[in-house]
């Protein structure tokens, strides 16, 4: 009862942090408002009892990856006006259509089925995620763990080696 | 509903603690740093200047709470209460103390028992970066904007060296509960050392240093550089709102102390002996004792080192600890693996 009460809470935060993302003209709110919606996700993986994915989510979403983006908005200027007049004029009515055809996929097929029941790692109690997610990610995914971990690499090298380039020689500046 | 009215007691009591305690260490930090500079420091309010804090913080709340007229006032007025929550957040899971026996149940010493407590830890962590963010940005004035702008860069890269100092830890421990943590740092080393995580010493240096830049004290306090940046990301703020930053500010500092503490001091064993309730205090005061000689630490390097440069912070963060923490976890990993596994070719 308290699960669905507690959900019922949170997933109206998550949406009212999505639209005031997606609507807010300040840079600023946008950023507060997906950080509401990453840290509601948080705690539905709480009432999932997949606490290490909630803890990761946090540290890595609305920690990180967040902080990082307010620090570029700041960076690059806060109260600058923003040009809001639409550059591509098929944009909005293909957003919506999509937006629809998602919500009726959906629908559709909840009508059918839900995944309900014991979780797939067959865990319930609060103890143990860490060593249930270790044991998929280290036994039975290790060859995706460590693909993923080299595209992550090789995007970074990549990432910083554009970053670097420049035309001109690394001696003539200065 | 019993564990119910424990856990509201426990967060009851645990709240209260933190607030006297904040009380008792703003005023130590003040006489303290007042003795290293050669003065004499707060000695008016009650017994040589204990008081003080107390009268200081009803001043607060008696003065005006000025809302600048740039200000963006939801997030100006949520940023204190932001920064409030993640310091007290934090102290719920550190274990104070030995778990008591009263009857035929065992009550722990601490709110809660996390098994993921230490990425809790730093989740939590990383949350207060946004009170220091948001607080300089809503304030609509250049020198919080600028301090916040610092504080984002230096708290997300001190954070990984903290996270990266406690991977060795979790590693040698084999847990990321602190209550077990604690609990595996009992026994001594050939019978005379106690077997602390301090051991992994790289770890606690880095810990330790990452934890002066996450707590933004001296040498690290380029967020509120006085003479740079009038106040840093609390310029702006007045009266209550400025006392709750500070409170803020205070509870993580005993929070980073009291980690250090759990983390590579042992948490709250020492020597114990006597009748059974001293066998229940004599742990809780070990690890006060520890969380105090480690809140000195602080103190001393805030009287004693000179801020650094921006770029030196920047440089020592990125360019020492992280290197420096990774290379220790491989370190470390080898070690553990051998001592667990063998020999690979045995």
């Amino acid at each position: 009862m308290i699960e669905v009460f507690v959900f019922a809470i949170f997933a109206a935060i998550a949406i009212a942090g999505a639209l005031v993302m997606v609507i807010g003209r300040n840079p600023v709110y946008s950023a507060i408002g997906l950080l509401t919606t990453m840290f509601s996700i948080a705690v539905f993986y709480v009432l999932q009892n997949a606490h290490f994915v909630a803890a990761v989510q946090v540290v890595i979403y609305a920690g990180a990856v967040m902080t990082l983006f307010l620090f570029v908005i700041m960076m690059i200027g806060v109260d600058k006006k923003e040009d809001t007049t639409e550059q591509i004029p098929w944009q909005r009515p293909i957003a919506i259509a999509v937006s629809v055809g998602l919500a009726a996929v959906i629908l559709i097929a909840g009508s059918r089925a839900w995944i309900t029941g014991r979780s797939v790692f067959g865990v319930d109690g609060i103890n143990g995620t860490i060593e249930v997610v270790a044991d998929a990610l280290f036994g039975t995914w290790t060859l995706a763990f460590l693909s993923t971990i080299f595209l992550l690499t090789i995007a970074a090298v990549g990432t910083i080696a554009m970053a670097q380039y420049s035309p001109r020689r690394p001696e003539e500046e200065s | 509903m019993d564990g119910f009215w424990l856990a509201a007691l426990k967060v009851l009591i645990a709240f209260a603690l933190l607030f006297n305690i904040v009380l008792v260490l703003v005023w130590v930090e003040r006489r303290l740093v007042a003795r290293m500079q050669n003065r004499i420091g707060p000695n008016r309010a009650g017994p040589a200047g204990m008081l003080q804090t107390l009268a200081d913080g009803l001043k607060l709340m008696f003065k005006e709470s000025i809302d600048p007229r740039r200000a963006q006032l939801g997030i100006y007025l949520a940023a204190p209460v932001l920064a409030l929550i993640p310091a007290l957040l934090i102290f719920l899971i550190i274990p104070i103390g030995a778990p008591i026996t009263i009857g035929d149940t065992t009550y722990d010493l601490q709110v809660t028992d996390l098994n993921i407590a230490v990425l809790y830890f730093l989740a939590m962590s990383s949350i207060a970066v946004y009170a220091i963010v948001l607080a300089g940005w809503s304030s609509g004035s250049k020198y919080p904007l600028l301090g916040s702008v610092r504080a984002a860069a230096q708290m997300i890269s001190y954070e990984a060296a903290l996270g990266l100092a406690l991977v060795p830890v979790i590693l040698y421990n084999r847990t990321t509960s602190l209550a077990e943590i604690v609990a595996a740092q009992g026994g001594t080393f050939f019978g005379i050392f106690p077997a602390w995580n301090i051991v992994l010493i790289p770890s606690f240096i880095v810990f330790l240093i990452a934890g002066f830049a996450e707590t933004n004290r001296a040498p690290f306090d380029l967020v509120e550089a006085e003479q740079e940046l009038v106040g840093g990301y609390h310029t702006e703020y007045s009266g209550f709102r400025f006392a709750l930053f500070f409170l803020a500010e205070y509870i993580n500092l005993f929070n980073i102390s009291a980690l250090t503490v759990v983390f590579f001091l042992g948490g709250w064993h020492g020597p114990v002996f006597g009748p059974t309730f001293l066998q229940y205090l004599l742990p809780i005061f070990w690890f006060l004792l520890k969380t105090a000689a480690v809140i000195f630490v602080f103190i001393w390097a805030r009287a004693s080192l000179p801020r650094m440069r921006y770029d030196q912070l920047m440089e020592f963060g990125w360019k020492r600890l992280i290197p420096l923490s990774l290379v220790w976890i491989m370190v470390v990993m080898v070690a553990v693996g051998l001592r667990r596994f063998g020999l690979p070719w045995s």
